[in-house]
Order: structure tokens, then C-alpha cells, then sequence
């Protein structure tokens, strides 16, 4: 058995994991109440609210899932791709309390025939892609059931 | 109306993939433009182009390069990017100068030489462009947006994969007479649902392809227009808005809507606000339009737009194309063109070719096409990061 390869974001910032499980990070407007992911750092987004002040805060780990489709074809670059290529499912989830909708992809293993709009989704950290030294892992979505 | 300009001229390069330079596509087009308006090169004082961002060059200067192509003549030049939108952006831009009095007569011009396959990000390493990271960390490619939107009307309105498929043999035999559309084949329902998934419930053949091809239009103010002929096609209205905040669809290529957490949702989503706000520039509704040409980005999106602009109630979509009602014959047809279906998408080109349709089918000159008797049509659009694109013209 080779050992385990160095987990790297993928992406800097975005998510991080918690003891109770990964959450994606974002930032909520302190005067309004408006969230956003990816981070708005500089000033809020709401036009009758503008206001500075924005802190970093973890998204609800869980959501309902919104709408799903699948990608049958290898996407183009800069997607590090596997060969042969395996597809995979995308979901778009329903955040309940920040009342926003997050893409993700499906973990491995779960097609579209196991989604359903309305179902609960809870947020994963797992591989993206690997190279020789590091594996960059990313946030995805699967099925509370699963 | 105070706010009109008059249509002169329209002409387009057959979509396809021809290999060429794009400029030669824009030429091509505009000569033709001109030609159909009667008037000469030197006689445009002001040229609009809609930029591509392809062969090697983010935002490609096309105006000039159409114009320096034509034979530079000292006009006066834009060039305008808004993605899908970016036709409607330099339809507007020389419209605006028009009724500002800065010109009397203008050329519109886009075209484009696309890639094969999936359209792809702008290369390097854009760790802040979401286009780029969308493709990096979730290999969401365009279809996967258009299949999201397509299960949606799955799962809230029952819409099968029968409907998306019928939207695609109506436009087929709609386009496959149409001399400037690349697919020019009626497919069947069997061709349809036989071709290959792309992104679920998406098939290939549902899924708009990347083109070559150019459009243009000249432009002028009413009274030049009057001089020249009694009953020309007229732009009432061109909407090019964004979205009001929050913006509680997923669009491409965003990662997550904006929260509804701190603001309330407005009365009008963005998708519903483009035609909206076109219909109260022109003091029109869609009880007043005889046909339209809608962005089928993919067969379901289609469905989608009949809501947006009003053509019907959400979730009656289904049933107004099964009726017949946008079959061309039909009680308001749509995309009598071929659509996206036939053309496959020439960016900068796209939402232009939407109104030289219109304006052929006003002027009687459709051919086979002809929806008979139509006085107004509508285009509707919309391009990537927000751009709103809807034209409303009438004759």
C-alpha cells in the first residue's frame, strides 16, 4: 500500500472541516442579513444595504436539493479529468436558512437515479483530482440516507 | 413613437463550421445589410460590433475589425461584450446614438469562428474568475446548467423528456428551409431520443452546438428612413437589463444564487424582467406579438422562455407546444428561424440573427417560414454574468 497522499484544497478558503463534519464557508452581511458564497469581502451585495461589514461564517451543512443533472462527457480544461472518464452527477442545493442555492457535485458512486428534487443533501469533502504527490479535495453533496 | 429607429437592412453568413477568420463572416453579413438597405459603406457614420473573445484575443475589437475590413472610412466605432448578449448590447449602443442625434445611420455588425465541443474559460490560471473555476472544481460545463433548469421543469410542472424532444422536431422542421441555418435536417422524435445523453435529461441533439457565423443590421433615425421608404420595420424596444437583487435562480456560471436572507424577493425574477421590460418600452404585451425568437440554448430552455415572455402561465408551456400554438401555422409561433436547434450559437452573432428573422418575417420575405400577416415579433435572450437581451420590433 503506497501511504496516503497530502489532502490539499483544491480551492483556498472556500470550505474547511469541522468536528461535527466539512462546511463551506461564506460571509453574512452583520446590518442586512444577506449571505454570500463564494466570500464578498468588500461590501454587501443587498442595494438597500451596502453596508462593510461582512464576517466569515460556515453555511448550513445540510440542505433540499433543488435540481440535479448529470456530465456524460469529459469537460474541458482547466477540469483535471479521469481516464477513462467517469460521470458523475451535479446537484444544486437549497440552503434553508441563508435562502440561497449551492452547485456542488454528487460523490462518486451516486447517479441521478438515486436524486430526487426535495431530498436531503448534506455537504462532503472529497477528491477532485490527484497528482504524484497530492490529492485536492473539494466540497460535493450526497444524500443524507446514503 | 418618439423612441423608435427604423430598420434599413439586414443580412447574415450562414452558420456552419467553414473554418475561416471571423471578420470574413462580419463582411459577408454587412455587405449584405447594406446592400438590402440600399445604401453605401461610406454613408454609415457610426459601426457597432459585437466582440468575440476567441481566436487568440479577449475582447476582439469588432468593430474595427469589420470596418477596417470594409475599407477604413473615418466612422465612428463600438464595440460592445455581454457574452450571449453581446449582439443586443451593439444593436442598443448604435440605436442609443441614433436617438441621441449623434448619427443618422448605423451598422450592427457580430460574428464569430467558434471552437468545437464544449465552450471552455479563457485559459491560464484565474483563481478569482468564476467562469474559470466553475469548469476547475465542478466541471460544470453549460449543458450541466441547462440540464439543471430542464429536471426543474421535470419536477415542478411534469414536464417529460417526449416535451424537450417535440421542441427540437418542431424547430428542426421550422429551420431545415432556412438558407443561412447550418442543420437543415427535419429529426424525428426517434432521432432525438436515440441520440446520446449529454446531461441528463439533455440529449445531443437538444443541446444548442458551437458555430461560425456572422449578422448584421443598419440602423437609422426615423426621419432618414422616411425619405426612403413608407412602411419600414422599426426596433420599439431593446432590454438589456440585469437582475434585481436577490437573484434567487442559479445561473451560469455562478457557483450559488443570492440569499434571500436579508432582502425580499422581487416581484419579478430576472428571466421574467427582460421581455417585461421591453413590452414597457414599447407600450406592447405579449397579446400584441405574432411571433418570437427565443434562445434555445437546449430544447427545455425553450419551454422555459414561453413563461418568461409571457406567451403563458408557468407550468403551461407544455401544453401550449403540444397544442401547436408555437408551431409555425400556430397561434404565435417561436423560433421560426430553426432557432439555436438549426443554427448551433455564433456568440457575438446570435442575438442579432434573432432580429434579421423577425425582420424578414415582417416584411413577408420568410419563404416557407412566413408566419402570414405578422406586424410584431420579439427576441429574447440572455447573456452569461447577467445580461438581459430582448428586441421588439414592428412594422
Amino acid at each position: 500500500m503506497s501511504p496516503a497522499k497530502a489532502q490539499t484544497p483544491a480551492v483556498e478558503g472556500w470550505f474547511r472541516s469541522d468536528p461535527d463534519g466539512p462546511r463551506l464557508l461564506g460571509t453574512r452581511c452583520s446590518a442586512c442579513g444577506s449571505y454570500f458564497f463564494p466570500k464578498e469581502t468588500f461590501a454587501c451585495r443587498n442595494p438597500a444595504c451596502g453596508a462593510a461589514d461582512l464576517e466569515e461564517v460556515p453555511l448550513s451543512r445540510r440542505g433540499r436539493l433543488w435540481s440535479f443533472t448529470n456530465n456524460c462527457y469529459p469537460p474541458p480544461a482547466p477540469y483535471v479529468t479521469t481516464d477513462p472518464f467517469e460521470p458523475y452527477a451535479i446537484a444544486a442545493v437549497e440552503l434553508e436558512a441563508e435562502k440561497m442555492v449551492v452547485l456542488g457535485q454528487v460523490v462518486p458512486g451516486v447517479g441521478i437515479d438515486r436524486l430526487e428534487a426535495g431530498m436531503q443533501m448534506e455537504l462532503v469533502v472529497d477528491t477532485l483530482y490527484e497528482d504524484d504527490e497530492r490529492e485536492y479535495v473539494v466540497w460535493k453533496w450526497r444524500p443524507v440516507a446514503d | 413613437m418618439a423612441n423608435e429607429v427604423a430598420i434599413l437592412g439586414a443580412g447574415m453568413h450562414p452558420w456552419g463550421k467553414w473554418g475561416r477568420n471571423f471578420v470574413e463572416y462580419g463582411v459577408k453579413a454587412a455587405r449584405d445589410a447594406l446592400q438590402d438597405a440600399g445604401l453605401e459603406w461610406s454613408q454609415v457614420q457610426f459601426i457597432a460590433g459585437g466582440e468575440t473573445v476567441r481566436n487568440g484575443y479577449p475582447g476582439f475589437v469588432a468593430g474595427a475589425s469589420v470596418a477596417q475590413a470594409l475599407g477604413w472610412s473615418g466612422a465612428q466605432v463600438a464595440s460592445t461584450y455581454g457574452a450571449c448578449a453581446s449582439g443586443s448590447q451593439a444593436i442598443n449602443t448604435a440605436r442609443a446614438h441614433i436617438l441621441a442625434g449623434l448619427c443618422d445611420v448605423a451598422l450592427v455588425v457580430g460574428a464569430d469562428a467558434a471552437p468545437k465541443g464544449f465552450f471552455a474559460p479563457t485559459g491560464g490560471d484565474r483563481q478569482d474568475d468564476p467562469d474559470w473555476l466553475r469548469f476547475r472544481l465542478l466541471g460544470a460545463t453549460n449543458p450541466v446548467y441547462f440540464g439543471l433548469y430542464a429536471r426543474r421543469r421535470m419536477e415542478i410542472y411534469g414536464a417529460t423528456e417526449l416535451d424537450f424532444a417535440r421542441v427540437k422536431v418542431k424547430n428542426s422542421r421550422h429551420g431545415c428551409t432556412n438558407p443561412y441555418a447550418r442543420y437543415k435536417k427535419a429529426f424525428s422524435i426517434e432521432d432525438v431520443l436515440q441520440s446520446a445523453m449529454v446531461s441528463d435529461p439533455l440529449r445531443l441533439l437538444q443541446i444548442c452546438a458551437t458555430s461560425d457565423g456572422g449578422a448584421a443590421l443598419v440602423l437609422s433615425s426615423m426621419e432618414f428612413a422616411r425619405k426612403r421608404t413608407s412602411r419600414p420595420v422599426t426596433i420599439a424596444a431593446v432590454s438589456t437589463v440585469t437582475p434585481r437583487y436577490p437573484n434567487t435562480v442559479i445561473e451560469m456560471p455562478n457557483f450559488a444564487t443570492d440569499s434571500a436572507a436579508g432582502a425580499g424577493v422581487p416581484d419579478t425574477l430576472f428571466k421574467d424582467s427582460i421581455a417585461k421590460t421591453a413590452y414597457e418600452q414599447a407600450g406592447l404585451g405579449p397579446e400584441d406579438l405574432d411571433l418570437a425568437e427565443v434562445y434555445d440554448l437546449s430544447s427545455a430552455l425553450e419551454l422555459d422562455w414561453y413563461e418568461n415572455i409571457g406567451l403563458c402561465k408557468p407550468g403551461e408551456a407544455e401544453r401550449l407546444l403540444n397544442d401547436g400554438d408555437t408551431t409555425i401555422g400556430g397561434r404565435i409561433p417561436v423560433n421560426t428561424s430553426g432557432g439555436l436547434g438549426c443554427f448551433g450559437e455564433a456568440v457575438p452573432a446570435q442575438a442579432i440573427a434573432q432580429v434579421c428573422e423577425l425582420i424578414w418575417q415582417l416584411r413577408g420575405e420568410a419563404g416557407e417560414r412566413q408566419v402570414e400577416g405578422a406586424k410584431v415579433g420579439l427576441t429574447a435572450n440572455q447573456g452569461l454574468f447577467g445580461h438581459g437581451s430582448s428586441v421588439i420590433v414592428k412594422r
